[in-house]
């Protein structure tokens, strides 16, 4: 059933079938969310600047699921040699990075007004900076090795070295005095966001996880048609 | 045991000792990776005059003061231990009474700091103004802070 997952040829067919929906689906949510943005109440402390956390969030937890989902494939690729997890690898790290990149500059811009600085070298932001390095290596290393089984075995090995940085990132609010503020919507007690600004944070995560995947099967398929070509 | 659930364990164990070498280095370079101490750190621990250090905290409910345009006096303070901040600059929007912050610059002595930057913290919570009315009303504002 879950084939597609570990198969180029299943994956081709489910996504053509699949394709369309998302799209529909990615422009709703994605025109649902901003409208909600839009109507979203202002925050009792920072006004309107707290609607930039609307674009802020969802782009850091992409980025951090995209990082997830390669760590999963580097090891079902390296433990099960399936090498349908290393086509996946390299087609999605340069939208993890894009997601980072989003969230770093996010932040930064609502870092200025809030906090008084664009930047503090503070445990947060530091090891958000690690994963986009993390990131950026993982695409240059897409450029080495002329012999393509030991490339894809070292890329996923370096993806497995960097996962540890994963639990740092979510956990660096809650180990260290940060400038950053702890999480809001994913600790164990009732999320400390009020519901009215939850509904456009949560539908705007989901078009942000939407168009992630619309990319994410454009490129898996290309990388798939190149490689039959090179086959 | 098939060899594919070999590797698979292998990759799993590396990973576990990759984490815990990490851990442990995290949890021994503490003192480096914090932002800031709090009053009652500085207190106990020794901290050299000439060096920059961060402190955070609450900013102190009437302990501002406005000396002429850009200078400023305050107390922070972690309900515990609290500290005297000289500051020549511009504050941020969300510095407040009572609101979270943290300053960085040369301690006088243990007791007051003269600050070169001071940032605005903000906590976890987020709800619009109408709420916040509605519960100051019922008086549950503090409960919930």
């Amino acid at each position: 059933m879950f084939n597609f997952l570990i198969n180029p040829n299943q994956f081709n067919k489910f996504v053509d079938i699949i394709f369309k929906p998302l799209v529909i689906i990615a422009l709703i949510t994605l025109s649902a969310g901003l409208m909600l943005v839009y109507l979203s109440p202002l925050d009792y402390q920072q006004g309107l600047t707290v609607k930039i956390m609307y674009i802020h969030v969802p782009s850091a937890w992409l980025a951090l699921i995209t990082y997830a989902i390669m760590t999963i494939y580097s090891i079902v690729g390296l433990a099960f040699k399936i090498s349908f997890s290393f086509i996946i690898n390299k087609a999605i790290a340069p939208i993890g990075a894009v997601f980072t990149i989003l969230c770093l500059l996010s932040g930064s811009m609502w870092g200025k007004p809030m906090w008084g600085t664009w930047w503090v070298w503070d445990a947060r932001l530091t090891s958000v900076a690690i994963l986009l390095i993390i990131y950026l290596l993982i695409i240059f290393l897409n450029q080495t090795f002329e012999n393509r089984e030991v490339r894809e075995k070292t890329i996923a090995i370096f993806i497995l070295i960097g996962s540890v940085n994963l639990p740092i990132i979510k956990f660096s609010v809650d180990w260290w005095n940060t400038l950053h503020q702890p999480a809001s919507v994913s600790k164990l007690s009732s999320p400390s966001i009020d519901i009215s600004m939850l509904q456009p944070l949560l539908t705007m995560t989901l078009a942000f996880s939407m168009i992630g995947l619309i990319i994410a099967i454009l490129r898996i398929k290309a990388e798939i048609l190149l490689r039959k070509k090179y086959l | 045991m098939s060899l594919r659930f070999q590797r698979l364990i292998l990759i799993l164990i590396t990973l576990v000792i990759l984490g815990v070498a990490i851990i442990l280095i995290l949890f021994n370079t503490k003192q480096n990776i914090v932002f800031f101490y709090t009053p009652t750190e500085l207190i106990e621990n020794n901290f050299a005059i000439d060096k920059k250090v961060r402190i955070g905290g609450y900013v102190k409910k009437s302990s501002f003061i406005k000396k002429s345009l850009n200078t400023y006096e305050f107390k922070i303070t972690d309900n515990v231990n609290e500290l005297l901040v000289f500051y020549n600059g511009i504050l941020p929007d969300l510095f407040r009474e009572g609101q979270g912050t943290v300053i960085e610059g040369f301690l006088n002595n243990k007791k007051n700091i003269v600050a070169s930057k001071v940032y605005a913290k903000h906590d976890e919570n987020y709800m619009p103004e109408s709420i916040k009315k509605e519960l100051e009303k019922n008086n549950q504002w503090k409960k919930k802070l």
